[in-house]
């Protein structure tokens, strides 16, 4: 569905990414590992171009999606993103009502009807499991959730313009266990809809929810496989010494 | 025991400064509200009765002031998104804000020398309302840009990438993201430019001129009008009338109070609004 061929990556003079070679298979949950700076992030930030935003910054390689270079000039980047959605590390809910939070997306896009407004904001709060905690309070700001709710919001937002994949970025590093395990079983039942990406900083998250595993070190992915096969018998030797917690 | 004596003689310092602003004010109050009365704030001045009045001047004011906000706020709102999420040139940005804050520092009266030789002569306008409206835009720019910019540089970033993440363009992002965001800084700029309107006579002499007449909106903006603190200046040094200077000096006092005031509310309404 998603195929990183070459891909390099400088901020100004400084290298980021380099070389990255990998095929994402659809539907499932495709889970990006590795410390801290070793271009996790910025390799998933790359998919949906939200690295555009950033200054100095220079590509080469290609990502195909659905057969095509995202990075080719004819390419809508807000369309990309609306196919390509994303939930990032902390909760960021506009500061507006919960209603007005998910109706975002779809406006955006040119969907006005009332009708059809509210279908998608019930279909996404339930596609999120937070349709029951916050029906009673759509018309209430959504700073006024807690940290897991509005996470869970965000991921509601992001569903409500029905994207193909959905990119995750520590979705639940800033949020109590409890917050996580919801998030985590949403992710798993998320995927029977959705192709996820989803960057993690905890092994174990990992190992509950994913289907690939992909060890980035240093800028360079050491090593792609099924999850299974990379817990169980790494075959590089890095690989095996950061998901016995040896560094990281 | 020397602390002491230090402490004390700050407190003296400030009390005496305190008092010297309250008998400035209460001074003026004094004198004028008892010569506030209904006919001098509802008619014209006439030469053939003799009789003064100021309501030509407190309709000056009000469309001088409508007609600068109504220019001033979007151009600095518009300069103020365009140099915080527009401008790739970080250089030339900070050549604008400096020139900016040195442009909000500079004396009035040259406001209004550069303002009469280009609004009412290079451009034909003579001295009229709209050439002081537009002296006053100038004047007031900075401040509308650089309140709205402050309060721009407080939207989160992660606002506008949550926005971006869902395929909005910038446009619409800023729209809904993040002008929403800083309107309170819009506002502030906003009131504090029409404190500033209110208090100013030097630039307004050179550009909208002296004339009492009762106009219209439109009609207004095309001829000569004394505002409130211009006609101060005139009925106090030309016609030698204090007891209506003093009038004038206690209506703009209370207006410039509520002014201040409502700035206060709304900064602390909007405060509020966001913590919650």
């Amino acid at each position: 569905m998603i195929t990183v061929k070459d891909l390099c990556l400088w901020y100004g003079n400084t290298q980021a990414l380099h070389h990255i070679n990998m095929d994402i298979p659809e539907k499932a949950i495709t889970a990006l590992i590795g410390p801290s700076g070793c271009g996790k992030s910025t390799f998933l930030k790359t998919l949906n171009r939200m690295n555009d935003l950033i200054p100095g910054i220079r590509i080469t390689g290609e990502v195909c999606y659905n057969e095509k270079n995202i990075f080719s000039p004819d390419v809508d980047v807000n369309m990309l993103r609306k196919e390509i959605g994303m939930v990032f590390q902390k909760p960021n809910p506009f500061p507006m009502s919960i209603y007005d939070n998910i109706a975002y997306g779809p406006r955006t896009h040119g969907i006005t009807s009332r009708v059809k407004l509210d279908d998608i904001v019930e279909r996404s709060l339930r596609d999120a499991a937070i349709w029951d905690e916050v029906k009673d309070r759509l018309r209430k700001n959504a700073l006024g959730l807690s940290g897991g709710q509005q996470q869970r919001l965000c991921i509601a937002r992001a569903l409500a313009v029905s994207p193909d994949v959905l990119l995750m970025d520590e979705p639940t590093s800033a949020l109590d266990p409890i917050s996580t395990s919801k998030i985590e079983e949403l992710a798993i039942s998320l995927k029977e809809k959705y192709t996820i990406i989803i960057v993690t900083h905890n092994m174990q998250q990992a190992v509950r929810i994913s289907d690939k595993v992909a060890f980035f070190l240093l800028g360079e992915m050491i090593e792609y496989n099924d999850a299974e096969t990379i817990f169980s018998m790494p075959s590089d030797k890095r690989t095996e010494d950061y998901i016995t917690g040896r560094f990281g | 025991m020397e602390k002491k004596n230090g402490k004390r003689k700050i407190y003296m310092v400030i009390m005496r400064g305190l008092m010297g602003i309250l008998f400035i004010m209460s001074y003026v109050l004094v004198k004028g509200i008892p010569n506030i009365t209904w006919d001098l704030l509802s008619t014209t001045p006439s030469y053939i009765d003799g009789s003064i009045g100021i309501l030509p001047d407190i309709l000056n004011t009000i469309y001088i002031i409508i007609a600068a906000l109504a220019i001033v706020i979007p151009l600095g709102a518009g300069a103020a998104v365009y140099l915080t999420e527009y401008a790739g040139n970080k250089k030339i940005v900070s050549v604008i804000e400096y020139a900016a804050e040195t442009l909000s520092g500079i004396p009035s009266i040259i406001y209004g020398l550069v303002g009469m030789l280009f609004f009412c002569q290079f451009l034909n306008m003579q001295t009229s309302l709209l050439a002081g409206a537009l002296t006053l835009v100038i004047m007031n720019l900075p401040t509308v840009m650089r309140t709205t910019q402050e309060s721009l540089k407080t939207v989160p970033q992660s606002y506008r990438e949550g926005a971006f993440g869902l395929g909005a363009g910038k446009w619409r992002m800023i729209r809904t993201v993040v002008l929403p965001g800083c309107i309170d800084g819009i506002i502030t700029g906003c009131i504090l430019s029409v404190g500033r309107i209110l208090g100013e006579s030097a630039a307004l002499l050179f550009t909208a001129g002296v004339a009492h007449a009762l106009n219209g909106f439109f009609e207004g903006l095309n001829s000569s009008g004394a505002t409130l603190t211009v006609a101060l200046y005139f009925y106090a040094k030309e016609r030698g009338e204090f007891g209506v200077a003093f009038a004038i000096a206690a209506i703009l006092m209370v207006l410039t109070l509520l002014v201040n005031l409502l700035a206060m509310l709304v900064g602390e309404s909007f405060k509020r609004r966001r913590n919650t």
